[in-house]
């Protein structure tokens, strides 16, 4: 539904300055019917990649087609197709979101009468009947960002762009919008959105392209990804460091370990293990049969950060 | 016919805002009535040099000049309106389905043009108590040029919007048009009163033709040659003014 190849493009951040690339050639993929998310920090090119593919940014080089039409021979044709929602939304204070509905539709051609009943239908689906008559300045940020979504599919596109779809909404109304883009798929759309929260990317995405420094770093569903590093890892807490020296010695020659570090500012180890279920049992047999006592054990699933700190060296949190 | 059908769906939005804040009203006519009310009995004596009389020859000049300040100055500033608009996001909205670019310049522009004709005739028209006296012929035709002018200052001020877009430069840049552009026109004083340098340099200013015609209008000269050649001049800047704005809308706003 959505192909890239090579997609490209720079800014002059003042006149006769050096270009800055911000997308250095991004290949990408989404099949029919998939939320497909674009991960990264912010500045990584995730937004200039969705603006290009909306039409709202020329690319300066690589080709895309976008629901079966050619991105840079056809924007038109493209914009008829997509759906697009940008990161602060887009909604006038002074209207009401059943007259925004109505505008929306007829700027893409609708007729005033079937504009009318899709606005209705759009208010009803997006839990906004109630207010619907109310002028948007009177809005939450979730009952803005349902608005936004409304607004994106009013004209039933095949594609739909979402920018950082839930930045600053409460825990509630993140979860409204993510249970509303799910039944989006489910009618058949392709979601291609993009996000700085590694949570959001894993509940809600088929898939995800980790994005850095203007390109795709890797790509694959969240479960994927989280097996691509590092398997499990076991942190193993210590009574004293001469406990903690001997259990390193002890569990840096078990094949199962693939490294281990000294926890810092406590006595403990964390160790790197193809599977945690397999290799616990082994450990705590070793450290047995050299007198160790592990004061506990604890086991962690990998996390999409992980994932973003093995292949970029930052931790994503601290990146933005 | 999807610009015609483009334009209308974006200045009927338009207009429902404008109805929406009806302050802009209240605030767009106190001013322009202080003047009418404050400043112009000053001019009788004033401008008895170009040959008024009595109250209702002042206005006869004074008005004209009035309404074409308004025009061009409330065309000018519009700017701000499209910033705050493509700050909010809602242009950009816009520009990711097919509507047409020049309509959502146009149906903008049309907005402007709209209200500031509504101002223009509630300031005639509360005039007329005052002495002012003008037939409704002149009078129209005189709408039709201060239309054309407001379309005019506005396409030019939405032009610089995507130009200069932050508050804070397109202030100055718009004041620094607007001043000199005001003021060789003629529309507080008329320039027949100014020494000869300053009344060629204003002839070189297209808006100057316009207010000229603006006041041969309003002393009843339907026929005078300052009309057709101001209705002229600003149609013919109007057109290039929009065709402009509209190319840059349609570049910027791709």
């Amino acid at each position: 539904m959505i192909v890239t190849k090579g997609l490209r493009k720079s800014f002059r951040p003042r006149r006769g300055a050096a270009a800055v690339d911000a997308v250095r050639g991004i290949d990408l993929s989404v099949a029919e019917g998939e939320i497909y998310g674009l991960l990264g920090p912010n500045g990584a090119g995730k937004t200039t990649t969705l603006r290009m593919l909306a039409t709202l940014l020329v690319p300066d080089g690589g080709a895309a087609t976008v629901a079966g039409a050619d991105l840079r021979a056809a924007p038109g044709e493209v914009r008829r197709r997509i759906g697009y929602v940008a990161q602060g939304g887009g909604t006038t204070d002074q209207a009401t979101a059943r007259e925004e509905l109505v505008l929306q539709a007829r700027m893409y051609g609708v007729r005033k009468a079937e504009a009318v009943r899709r606005a209705e239908q759009g208010l009803a689906a997006f839990d906004l009947a109630e207010f619907g008559d109310r002028v948007c300045k009177t809005y939450s940020g979730g009952q803005r960002r349902r608005l936004d979504l409304a607004l994106g599919v009013v004209h039933r596109p095949r594609v739909l762009f979402l920018d950082e779809p839930t930045v600053g909404l409460d825990p509630r109304s993140r979860s409204q919008v993510w249970a509303e883009v799910r039944r989006l798929r489910e009618q058949g759309m392709t979601v291609l959105l993009t996000t700085h929260y590694l949570d959001e990317a894993d509940a809600l995405c088929d898939r995800i392209g980790i994005v850095d420094n203007g390109g795709i770093v890797t790509e694959g569903t969240p479960e994927e990804l989280k097996q691509k590093i590092s398997g499990d890892s076991v942190t193993i807490g210590l009574p004293d460091p001469a406990a903690t020296t001997g259990a390193e010695r002890a569990l840096a020659e078990l094949p199962c370990v693939q490294r281990l570090e000294a926890l810092p500012g406590e006595d403990g180890l964390r160790l790197h293990v193809d599977s945690a279920a397999t290799a616990i049992p082994q450990l705590l047999r070793t450290l047995a049969a050299v007198g160790i006592e592990p004061e506990h054990v604890q086991l962690q699933r990998p996390s999409l950060d992980d994932v973003f700190l093995a292949l970029t060296g930052r931790a994503l949190a601290h990146s933005s | 016919m999807k610009l015609v059908r483009d334009t209308w769906l974006v200045y009927q939005r338009q207009l429902l805002l404008m109805a929406r804040s009806p302050v802009w009203i209240a605030v767009g006519l106190l001013q322009p009535l202080c003047y009418l009310l404050l400043f112009a009995p000053l001019l009788t004596s004033a401008l008895a040099a170009s040959g008024a009389h009595s109250t209702s020859d002042a206005y006869r000049i004074y008005v004209p000049g009035l309404l074409s300040a308004l025009a061009l100055m409330g065309g000018l500033f519009t700017g701000f309106t499209l910033l705050g608009e493509l700050h909010a996001g809602v242009i950009e909205r816009s520009r990711v389905t097919p509507v047409s670019r020049v309509a959502l310049l146009l149906g903008r522009a049309l907005r402007e043009t709209t209200a500031l004709l509504i101002q223009s005739v509630l300031i005639a028209v509360l005039a007329i108590p005052f002495g002012l006296t003008v037939g409704l012929a002149d009078l129209l035709l005189a709408m039709a040029l201060l239309a054309l002018m407001a379309l005019m200052a506005s396409s030019v001020s939405y032009g610089l919007a995507l130009l200069v877009p932050t508050d804070a430069a397109l202030g100055p840049v718009v004041n620094t048009i607007a001043q000199p552009l005001a003021l060789l026109s003629g529309t507080l004083l008329p320039i027949a009163l100014a020494p000869v340098w300053l009344r060629t340099a204003a002839s070189w200013n297209p808006c100057y033709w316009a207010v000229e015609g603006m006041r041969a209008l309003f002393a009843g000269h339907l026929d005078a040659p300052e009309v057709w050649r101001g209705l002229l001049l600003t149609a013919l800047l109007t057109a290039v003014a929009v065709a402009w704005s509209a190319r840059l809308f349609a570049q910027r706003i791709r």
